[in-house]
Order: C-alpha cells, then structure tokens, then sequence
C-alpha cells in the first residue's frame, strides 16, 4: 500500500513540532489535537509551506523533501490541492474564474476532473458568476474545494475547513465531504479540533499533542485506546462503529441499521436502505448488564461484548473506562461501584446497552 | 501664455511616475513581506522626504549630481554630460523625493492582501512570479492608483528641490512651480494667475476623479 511518509523538525519561539509518521496515501486521515498542538504546522509542512530543517517527505514514491539531500520540491511544484480554514477565494475574480485558477495551471494532459464535474459535485452551478464576497461562508467553502480539485491533486490537504462555519452550515458542508471523500479518489489529510465533525470521514488519525504525534493509527484503534481516553476529548470519546442502513420506522421517528449480526436503531436519517453511515457511540451512553434482562426495558440497542480490558482506576472521581469488543472495540464509561458489584474481569461476555447512538451533529464539540 | 514650463512639469511627473513604479514595486513588496531587521532602516528611509525640508534634500542631491559627486561623476564620464542643472538631474531628485508617496500606498496594499492569498495562488500551481501577477498585483489596484496619482501631483508641487537641483534653466529645467515664483517676483501676476488657476484646477480635477474611481473598484478587501 502507497503510503505518506514524514518526518518534521520545527523550532519556533515558545513552540516545536517534532513528527516521524507514516500513513496510508488513502482514505481520510484525520489529524487531531488542540489549538497549539502543532497541527496546522504539520499540515504546512506536508504542503511544502514551511520548511523544516532536516525534514524529510515521501508521497508514494515521490519524495518531495528530503533536507539532507537539498531536495525540496515547492508548492507550487506539488499535486496537492489546499484548502484554508478562510476559503482565500480571490475576490477579483469571479467564482467560475477562482474555480479555473488552478485548472488553467494544470498540464491538460494531467487533468483529470472538469469544471462540470466538481460543480456538479459541490453543487456550484448557481454561483458561478458571483464575486467571492457576495457568498455566505458554507458557499465560500464549497468554491475552495472545488477549486483544489480543479487542479487534478494526487493529495488533498484540508486545514480546518468547517472551523469558521456556524453549525448549520457544517451541516450543509458535511454531506459534499462525504460525497468528495466517495466519488473521488484522492487521499485527504484533514486537520481539526472537532471530532465529532470528521466522524463520518476518518480512517486513519493522528493525535496530536505540544507538537508531537502521540497516537497514529485506524481510527477505532485510536478511539478505543484506554490510555487515550482523556486526550481525545472532555470524557472519553468512545467509538465509531460502520453500519448500513436497513430500514427506516417512520412512525416511531427510527431508522434501523444493521451493525455486523445486530439491528441498532438510530434517530431516522435520509439516507436510502444500504447506505453506509458511521456510529459514533459515546461512551458515558454504554452501560453493561451481565445476561439477558428478566423484565422488560426501553433499550433498544444491546450489543453481546468481552470485556477486553479496564482503565487506569488512579484518577479520583466516581468513573472508570472500560474497553469492550463488540467485534470492533468500543470504550463504556461506568461507575467503580458498579465495576465491583459486577466483578467485571477481562474476558467476561456481558451485554452493551446502548442508550444512544450520537449522530454528528448531536456531539459535543471538543 | 507659456507652455513651456507646463510641458516639463508634465513631463517630469510622468518620467518619474513611471521610474518610482519600477523602483518602488519591489521595494514596496519587500517592505510588506519581510521579516528582517533591515525593514525598519529601510522604512525609515523611505519616509525621510517626508520630513525633511526639500533644501536639506536638494543641498545633498546638489552635492552628489555635481561634476564631482559620486552620482554625477560617474555619469559624467561614461554619457559625457552632467547631471545637474539637467532634466535627468530633475527626475533623479523627483524620484528621491516622491519615493514614499509610490512606495507606502504600494506597501500598504500589498500588506493588506497580505500572504495569505498568494499561498492560495502557489498551492494552485502559481510561480512566485505568476501569483504576484495574477494575484497580488489586481488585488492592490488601488494601491497602484493612489500611488501613481500621489506621485505624480508630488512631483507637481516639488519646487525646494527642483529649485536647488534644476536651478532654472527655460526648456530644459523650469517648471511650473518655479515660474510661478518668478512671475511673482516680476510683479507678473496675471501670468501668475494662469499658472497658479490651472495647477489648482487640474490637480483637484485629478483627485476627484481618483477618489470616484477607487470606490468603484471591485476590490473590498476591508
């Protein structure tokens, strides 16, 4: 497997950047951490924005940095397609002109997406002849994509891109990345502090933290590391689980997914029957029963799981992470009353209520 | 009516328009994008016409055209003619002293559309030099067009250093402003009203029409 390869070494007043990772040239990978953690650094560098002494770059085959060798190749040299967290759609020119900036740049015989093809995909037709200044700021995000990826880029690099946006035109942005991330391939790096915006598209993260990578690897991986718990976000994150869509229940306000052998149902989705969507699963919303309930209840969803593995129970407070294989690993946050009345061991089938499956929008932001 | 002087004056402040355009652009986009220690010196330098009296200006300028300045002397012996008391004398001396009336507008304009528009441009497959034309030059239109206009009403109104470079030579150095002394000093008013009246007229008509312009601009970038 095609992989990008890095290796930063950056030294600024008050702050550095020290990154060595590898990861597939394929897919989304998420890079995550807080404002300060280095991210945006790390994202200009694999842009060739910043240069880092004794860096070193390898895109596939290609290398684009390689310091010990003098060899830098600049930005403007570089597939890649960038988009900001301010869309810098150039407000002399007209949409359909920024569009065909980076087009017009482009060898033609090395094009490979027309200017059809991404208004189609971004849905830009209207805008076409408008000024930059004249679109609200989901719009404005649209064009920027959409002029990346005029320019045919073997790699897509996104920095932030729904940060200024409020929650309503995150929404409307979402469902272009989820398109853009299956209609078209090309790998994305994707640099944030939100999670919760990226759970749909991430396969592969990288966290983040004073400038160095601690956690790189499959986002459920990731996820459900117990050491991790309290990096990823407030309480522990939890974890994200593939599902298709299998049928929607319009009178009680459901759609049914089917999650590996088990039916879940989730808040309805407009999404058609054999869509593929992603559950986040938080893990303050796992509770754990021992066997199959004796008297009816209102969960819906029960998972069978093996208790794989139990947190650290150092940290003062009432809670303690569990880590429980659901045939993918999730993370379940329960009392440590509740662990010693359960005896809970490692091995141990139990059941996963799950009282509720978040979708995006419904997650807390970090 | 004499036409002479208003046709060295014009053509004085064109010449030395379109020198300082040349000169102040890359001094304008260095000022704007660089971080060395060696900005502020250079600021400073630039600014030194501002507050300056033109005499202090015009007494250096004397100095370093004359015969055997270190302008003047050079030039002397490669074109064979002088410096002072000529018109290139004249644009040289214009040039210095309207340098910060082309270069801030410009520096000002290129800092505001700032560093990030052009990285968008080079990540779209823009050279250095492709992204500053294509980009960062329409984007300070209006910096171009307060520049070219305050440098070339500048250039007008000079009459301190013209006076000590040029001295006042009819067709070849004498411009309007110095005429206008000298109808002065000859008690010749009338001529002096022509003079004064259309300089007045003309540089107002000039920046009313520059000032309509620039709010037409399609460039907002505040």
């Amino acid at each position: 497997m095609s992989t990008i390869r890095s290796r930063f070494k950056i030294q600024y007043a008050g702050f550095s950047l020290e990154t060595d990772l590898n990861f597939p040239a394929e897919g989304v990978t998420v890079i995550f951490g807080r404002s300060g953690s280095g991210k945006t650094t790390l994202l200009r560098c694999l842009a060739g924005l910043e240069k880092s002494s004794a860096g070193f770059m390898k895109f596939g085959d290609a290398v684009w940095q390689d310091e010990s060798k003098k060899l830098f190749l600049p930005v403007h040299r570089r597939p890649i397609g960038l988009v900001f967290q301010d869309a810098r759609l150039f407000p002399h020119l007209t949409v359909r002109d920024n569009l065909l900036y980076g087009y017009r740049r482009t060898e033609p015989t090395r094009r490979q997406i027309e200017l059809d093809q991404v208004v189609d995909l971004m849905n830009l037709q209207p805008l076409l002849d408008r000024r930059p200044q004249k679109l609200s700021g989901g719009e404005q995000q649209r064009v920027a994509i959409g002029r990346a990826l005029l320019k045919s880029p073997r790699l897509l690099l996104m920095d932030e891109p729904l940060a200024n946006l409020d929650a309503q035109h995150k929404q409307d942005i979402l469902p272009f990345l989820i398109r853009l991330k299956r209609e078209m391939r090309i790998p994305i790096v994707y640099v944030t502090h939100s999670l919760s915006e990226v759970v749909q598209l991430v396969d592969t993260l990288v966290l983040l933290e004073n400038g160095k990578s601690v956690a790189a690897g499959p986002a459920n991986e990731v996820l459900s590391r117990l050491d991790l718990a309290g990096k990823v976000g407030p309480s522990a994150v939890g974890s994200v689980l593939t599902a298709t869509v299998a049928g929607h229940e319009t009178e009680f306000g459901l759609t049914r997914v089917q999650y590996q052998d088990h039916s879940l149902y989730i808040p309805e989705q407009p999404l058609a029957v054999g869509s593929p969507l992603r559950l986040h699963l938080l893990a303050q919303d796992i509770s754990i029963a021992l066997g199959e309930p004796q008297a009816p209840t209102s969960i819906l969803n029960r998972l069978p799981a093996t208790v794989l593995e139990i947190g650290s129970m150092e940290s003062k407070g009432s809670a303690v992470n569990l880590k429980l294989d659901v045939g993918e690993p999730i993370l379940a946050t329960i009392t440590r009353k509740s662990l010693a009345h359960l005896n809970l061991k490692p091995g141990m089938q139990v059941y996963a209520n799950v009282k509720a499956v978040k979708m995006v929008h419904e997650i807390e932001e970090y | 009516m004499d036409w002479q002087p208003i046709w060295i004056t014009l053509k004085l402040a064109a010449t030395t328009v379109g020198v300082l355009l040349l000169i102040g652009t890359p001094v304008a986009w260095w000022l704007a994008h660089t971080k060395s220690r060696a900005r502020v010196w250079v600021e400073a330098g630039v600014a030194l016409p501002l507050v300056l009296p033109p005499t202090v200006l015009g007494f250096y300028l004397l100095i370093a055209l004359g015969t055997n300045g270190i302008v003047g002397g050079p030039f002397e012996s490669i074109t064979g003619s002088s410096l002072a008391f000529t018109f290139s004398g004249l644009v040289i001396a214009s040039t210095l002293y309207s340098f910060p009336f082309v270069v801030q507008p410009l520096q000002g304009a290129f800092e505001a559309s700032g560093r990030n528009y052009l990285e968008a441009a080079w990540s779209l497959g823009a050279s250095k030099w492709d992204a500053f034309i294509s980009v960062a030059s329409p984007m300070a239109l209006r910096g171009y067009v307060t520049a070219i206009v305050l440098g070339f009403a500048h250039t007008l109104g000079e009459f301190g250093v013209v006076l000590m470079v040029g001295g006042n030579i009819p067709g070849q150095t004498k411009v309007v402003s110095i005429a206008i002394y000298d109808h002065v000093e000859a008690l010749e008013y009338s001529q002096a009203h022509w003079l004064s009246g259309g300089l007045l007229l003309f540089s107002f008509t000039v920046l009313v029409t520059v000032y309509a312009f620039n709010r037409r601009l399609p460039v907002h970038l505040s």
